[in-house]
């Protein structure tokens, strides 16, 4: 029986191949990429080992700290506009309204869709000349609303968040939904008994039950806000004037326009420490509290 | 009676807010949210459907006069979507099929196998979960480069299959310890090898896991981006994703070709989730739950 079970050969024949695949392709790639951030190097011949020089540029460079800014502005408003919208959305859906199967399965459907599919249709929605977004506003009147919400520097950011936000709202509320739906009924069942209201219910029972759930729920968004690349690489390109560049777009940019190897995996490796780090501090709040 | 039973039975079920009215404002609510989540796919149906000088008329968000099917035909031939269609799937295909047949295997190997390293090899795959994809474009770039991969379904799959296996591991591992040791020990004592015992016994009563790992490589799939951007430049290999971009390029005045081409990357994945809503839904949180 064991020596079926431990017989080396097979656990080789059903372990190597995974191994060896997702060492070559995932995790040396990382080890080389710190190790590119290093170089002075334009992808031909042999990089200069420059030491950190990459990183203390990147932390002196204009573009890439407004990079940054921007990838914390979306994740501010990920975790502030996003997560409480799917929040509410999933406390109601699962406190056996009507309809709740068809809700839950309708708010769902964006999450699903290509991110380039997305950032097309929302280029077309906030189009200046033609689009949706202004049409509308002319329609109920607010006319003088009507811009180039893409093309202007203070506009074009907020414009951005809005794709996504309505991309994942479902997903979030999925996920919270399931949490909420997981609270034993007879925790509701006896906070009914003793009085409280919907809303206290909710504040005090639903919510601290969710916790779990709800950490999950603020890793994904953050770290997706820390790599959101389709969106904005298709919706702005980094424009106008940088406003809406983000780390991803500029280390694609660094890499495969002004080939500067090193410069660009420096950024990458930037990107992995801030989610790592990110999941770490996230993780340890939720402990302590 | 007692007080007791009498309290249980009155509310049998919770109520969902009180008052008629209450009611009223939150399907309201609900259907508004609704609404919003679903009109902007509805539009690009309609305009999907009209030619240019309908859409810049003034009238964008109407029905369309009548339906311009051409849209859909130039679109497939002129703008090639039916290679980046064709491609897609057999890039995705592939990927799901590999990732099962992997994963699969490690993962059985893993939780249900006794050596020494099991612990330790499980640990290195789930880190693969953690890393953003950024990391390992350049290095990756560079290898299929040098592997002269780069322009051919391989350039994809094979990146795909590797990111894909960490979350399919980790999802398959998790089902495979719930298998009572009983039923591997009595087929191994009817005579059945390891592997028959893996792939008759074992591997069909994980169904429910594969269709999870499946559906979750279906969508990373299709809908990837990066790698198929910087990986692929040649019309012939592309797909969707990129093809979308090189579409809108040629079209970027014909809203109504480039809406077609939009709906023909978006409804299959529709029309999959509708079919198979429920299993999609637990897919996404079994997917999110490994934290």
């Amino acid at each position: 029986m064991n020596s079926v079970f431990s017989n080396k050969g097979t656990i080789a024949v059903f372990v190597l191949p995974t191994l060896i695949l997702f060492c070559g392709i995932v995790l040396i790639p990382i080890f080389v990429s710190s190790y590119y951030s290093l170089l002075d190097w334009n992808g031909v011949g042999r990089g200069t080992f420059i030491g950190l020089d990459n990183y203390v540029e990147m932390f002196k460079d204009t573009r890439v700290l407004n990079s940054i800014k921007n990838s914390l502005l979306f994740a501010g408003a990920s975790v502030f506009i996003q997560l409480p919208i799917s929040l509410v959305l999933a406390l109601i859906l699962a406190s056996n309204v009507k309809g709740e199967g068809f809700y839950r399965t309708v708010y769902f459907i964006p999450v699903l869709i290509s991110t380039v599919v997305i950032a097309q249709l929302w280029s077309k929605i906030y189009n200046a000349d033609y689009g949706l977004l202004n049409v509308l506003l002319q329609n109920i009147g607010l006319a003088h609303w009507a811009q180039d919400w893409l093309g202007q520097k203070h506009t074009a950011l907020a414009a951005s968040f809005i794709p996504t936000l309505w991309q994942y709202v479902g997903y979030h509320m999925l996920l919270m939904y399931a949490g909420a739906k997981s609270v034993s009924q007879d925790v509701l069942e006896a906070a009914r008994m003793d009085g409280a209201s919907r809303i206290r219910t909710a504040w005090s029972i639903m919510i601290p039950l969710m916790k779990p759930i709800l950490k999950v729920s603020l890793v994904f968004s953050v770290i997706g806000a820390f790599k959101v690349f389709d969106l904005i690489y298709v919706l702005t390109g980094g424009g106008p004037f940088y406003t809406t560049e983000v780390p991803s777009t500029l280390m694609y940019a660094t890499i495969f326009d002004t080939f500067r190897y090193g410069y660009g995996s420096a950024i990458s490796v930037f990107i992995i420490v801030e989610c790592l780090v990110c999941t770490i501090l996230i993780n340890s709040l939720f402990k302590t509290e | 009676m007692s007080t007791v039973e009498v309290m249980l039975q009155k509310k049998p079920k919770p109520r969902s807010i009180s008052g008629p009215i209450g009611k009223v404002f939150l399907q309201a609510f609900l259907i508004l949210v609704a609404i919003v989540q679903i009109y902007p796919l509805i539009w690009l149906a309609l305009f999907s459907l009209k030619d240019n000088s309908e859409i810049f008329s003034g009238d964008v968000a109407g029905l369309p006069k009548s339906f311009l099917w051409s849209n859909y035909t130039k679109a497939m031939s002129d703008g090639h979507v039916l290679t980046y269609f064709m491609n897609s799937v057999l890039v995705t295909a592939a990927s799901i099929v590999l990732v099962l047949i992997l994963s699969s295997m490690t993962g059985y190997a893993i939780t249900r196998m006794n050596w020494k390293l099991s612990g330790f090899t499980m640990t290195l795959i789930l880190l693969g979960m953690m890393v953003p994809i950024h990391a390992a474009l350049l290095p990756l770039f560079i290898i299929l480069k040098n592997l002269s991969l780069l322009n051919s379904y391989w350039s994809l799959i094979i990146p795909y299959v590797a990111f894909g296996i960490p979350m399919a591991v980790f999802i398959l591992g998790s089902f495979f310890k719930g298998i009572p040791r009983e039923m591997e020990e009595s087929a191994v004592i009817d005579g059945c090898g390891i592997y028959r015992t893996f792939f008759s016994i074992i591997l069909p009563l994980v169904t429910p896991a594969i269709s999870t790992v499946a559906i979750f490589t279906f969508l990373s799939c299709w809908n990837e981006l990066m790698f198929a951007v910087t990986f692929i430049n040649n019309t012939a290999y592309q797909t969707l994703t990129v093809g979308m971009m090189s579409m809108v390029g040629t079209y970027i005045t014909q809203w109504g070709i480039i809406g077609a081409g939009l709906m023909i990357t978006t409804v299959p994945t529709v029309v999959i989730y509708l079919l198979l809503n429920k299993q999609v839904q637990k897919s996404m949180i079994a997917g999110a739950i490994k934290g």
